[in-house]
């Protein structure tokens, strides 16, 4: 059961990647992002993650990308004129994309260590233990973090000032 | 002279009559074409209108779906198909009762029980906006899309302290579990006054409540946030060009996300199904006498039909059994100890839901400006200050 959903969740991820690249239209690339995002809070909650499954949810599909698609609305945003040339570019772009990806797949098999395989609803970490970790073990990364993002928020602001 | 003093007089009298005419004419064109017409109104379906629900449904199924040209298919028919889905989603995490053995099966009421229910519930009312959201872009209709986007933003900005109401009844919980966080809130302060969350100790949640149930009506673009849909600037807003049952369910899905809000109101804030006093003091004889009480009138008003109501000679006895026979069953050893607790639960989720509509019935819609001025300027800052104090309190209390 686990691995059948892990199957179906998983190419619905890449399913889902893919087709945000391949879209022209940029709202169908932006939910195609959502239906990424999805799958990767069941794969969370397949590993017993419930909590982050749940964060993931709220913080990305329901915020961030809220605010993509708010954007793209607003902006009238309309599909992108495909390039010319097709035939050229994928002749190029077919074996460069097998050679990263083959490249990829070596240095994964022989650069990382070796651990064991990762088992279902093994990594039950509920809110109390992500916070208790965030705030003792990763304190200064967490920090650092939000500095960064209130600099982001910032220099968002004095650049939106210049208009108004 | 006179005959400027005679003449002011008569135009005077001239404009009032006509303008009192034009007014009465409204009146009068009003009443003759609802006779005409033969518009018995929604109370008249079945007994007591009970029937116009499916005379409404019969009406949308056979009505045409419209799919407008020029719009993209596919998220046209996905944004109706998400709103409901998503709507009637979030329901499976409340619990209605407690646990309780039934021939010999230990079941309760509600359908799951999550460790992180409230995250869930934020989850899925977080996704919820995609629906208005993309339906109203997906329609092709500028209305539509200015009714997703203040869809959008509305329930970005709201999101906010709807989050952080919740999030300071938790502090007093430290749990996400709905079942958990009900069963932390029984008891009795000084034997009478319940130790539900709007009157826990040592902050009671009541500022949280209210801060929850406004941010509630924007979150289901309810009166007074009604803005998505504001009829008399965007014709119906995001489902303008709806129809059938494409129209149905994003009306579904807002009656839906009502009960979860007022359901998810109920558990956090008013003890779940915890009566209002305690059992010893007859709490468990509540749902039985109003059955018994609603029972009687209708025995009662059965005698007393009036001739052109004169099925109610029928409808009021048959009805009136019925409920005194409900009122027997909270009698039932058996069945008491699921009936009693769901009946407090309704109670509560039912009241809310008035409220719902009773605000609907008394408030005009805010403008736009002032909605967003409301979410950011008073409603955000007062759940922030509202959450630093209970978190105060909260420490200070458990030193």
């Amino acid at each position: 059961m686990d691995v059948v959903l892990f199957l179906l969740f998983a190419s619905v991820a890449v399913g889902c990647a893919i087709n945000l690249v391949l879209q022209t239209h940029p709202i169908s690339s932006a939910l195609s992002l959502i239906g990424v995002m999805g799958s990767l809070a069941v794969l969370y909650l397949l590993l017993g993650g419930e909590f982050i499954a749940a964060v993931q949810l709220i913080v990305y599909a329901g915020a961030i990308m809220v605010l993509f698609v708010f954007v793209i609305m607003l902006l009238n945003a309309g599909a992108e004129k495909r390039p010319t040339r097709k035939v050229l570019r994928t002749a190029v772009a077919l074996p460069l994309l097998f050679t990263l990806a083959g490249v990829g797949a070596w240095l994964a098999a022989t650069q990382t260590p070796k651990t064991d395989a990762v088992k279902f609803g093994a990594y039950t970490a509920g809110p109390a233990e992500v916070g208790r970790a965030i705030f003792t073990s990763y304190l200064l990364p967490f920090e650092v973090t939000s500095i960064l993002i209130l600099i982001a928020i910032l220099g968002a602001i004095v650049l939106a000032r210049k208009e108004i | 002279m006179e005959f400027i003093i005679i003449t002011l007089v008569k135009m005077a009298l001239t404009a009032f009559v006509l303008l009192t005419a034009c007014a009465y004419l409204v009146w009068i064109e009003r009443k003759v074409l609802a006779h005409i017409q033969l518009r018995p109104g929604p109370y008249f379906v079945g007994p007591h209108g009970l029937l116009q629900p499916l005379a409404d449904l019969i009406k949308l199924l056979t009505k045409e779906g419209v799919v407008p040209a020029s719009v993209n298919p596919f998220f046209y028919l996905l944004a109706p198909f998400l709103a409901v889905t998503l709507g009637l989603t979030s329901i499976v995490v409340i619990p209605f009762t407690p646990e309780f053995e039934i021939f010999g099966v230990k079941t309760a009421m509600g359908l799951t029980d999550l460790n992180i229910a409230v995250l869930f519930v934020l989850a899925i009312s977080s996704l919820g906006v995609y629906g208005i959201a993309i339906g109203g872009w997906a329609s092709n209709n500028k209305y539509s899309l200015m009714g997703g986007l203040r869809s959008a933003s509305q329930m970005i900005s709201y999101e906010l302290p709807l989050a952080l109401a919740i999030v300071a009844p938790l502090l007093l919980m430290n749990t996400l579990n709905f079942r958990t966080i009900i069963e932390a809130q029984s008891g009795y302060w000084f034997g009478v006054i319940p130790k539900w969350n709007v009157f826990a100790m040592p902050v009671p949640q009541i500022f949280s409540f209210l801060i929850f149930m406004t941010a509630g009506f924007a979150e289901t673009n309810r009166v007074p946030f009604d803005l998505p849909e504001a009829e008399s600037e965007l014709v119906a807003g995001f489902h303008t060009e709806y129809s059938s049952m494409m129209f149905a369910s994003f009306f579904m899905a807002e009656y839906a996300n009502i009960i979860t809000i007022c359901c998810v109101a109920t558990v956090l804030f008013l003890g779940g199904w915890h009566p209002l006093w305690p059992a010893g003091y007859g709490s468990d004889l509540v749902p039985p006498l109003l059955l018994a009480a609603a029972g009687a009138m209708l025995l009662f008003h059965a005698g007393q039909a009036v001739r052109w109501r004169s099925w109610d000679r029928f409808s009021f006895p048959v009805i009136g059994v019925i409920f005194l026979g409900l009122s027997g069953f909270f009698f039932i050893p058996l069945l008491k100890p699921i009936l009693v607790p769901l009946f407090w639960f309704l109670l509560k989720a039912g009241f809310l839901i008035f409220v719902f509509i009773w605000i609907r019935g008394t408030l005009p819609r805010f403008r736009y400006d002032q909605l967003m001025r409301f979410a950011w300027t008073f409603l955000f800052p007062v759940a922030v200050v509202n959450l630093l104090v209970t978190g105060l309190l909260v420490a200070l209390a458990g030193n």
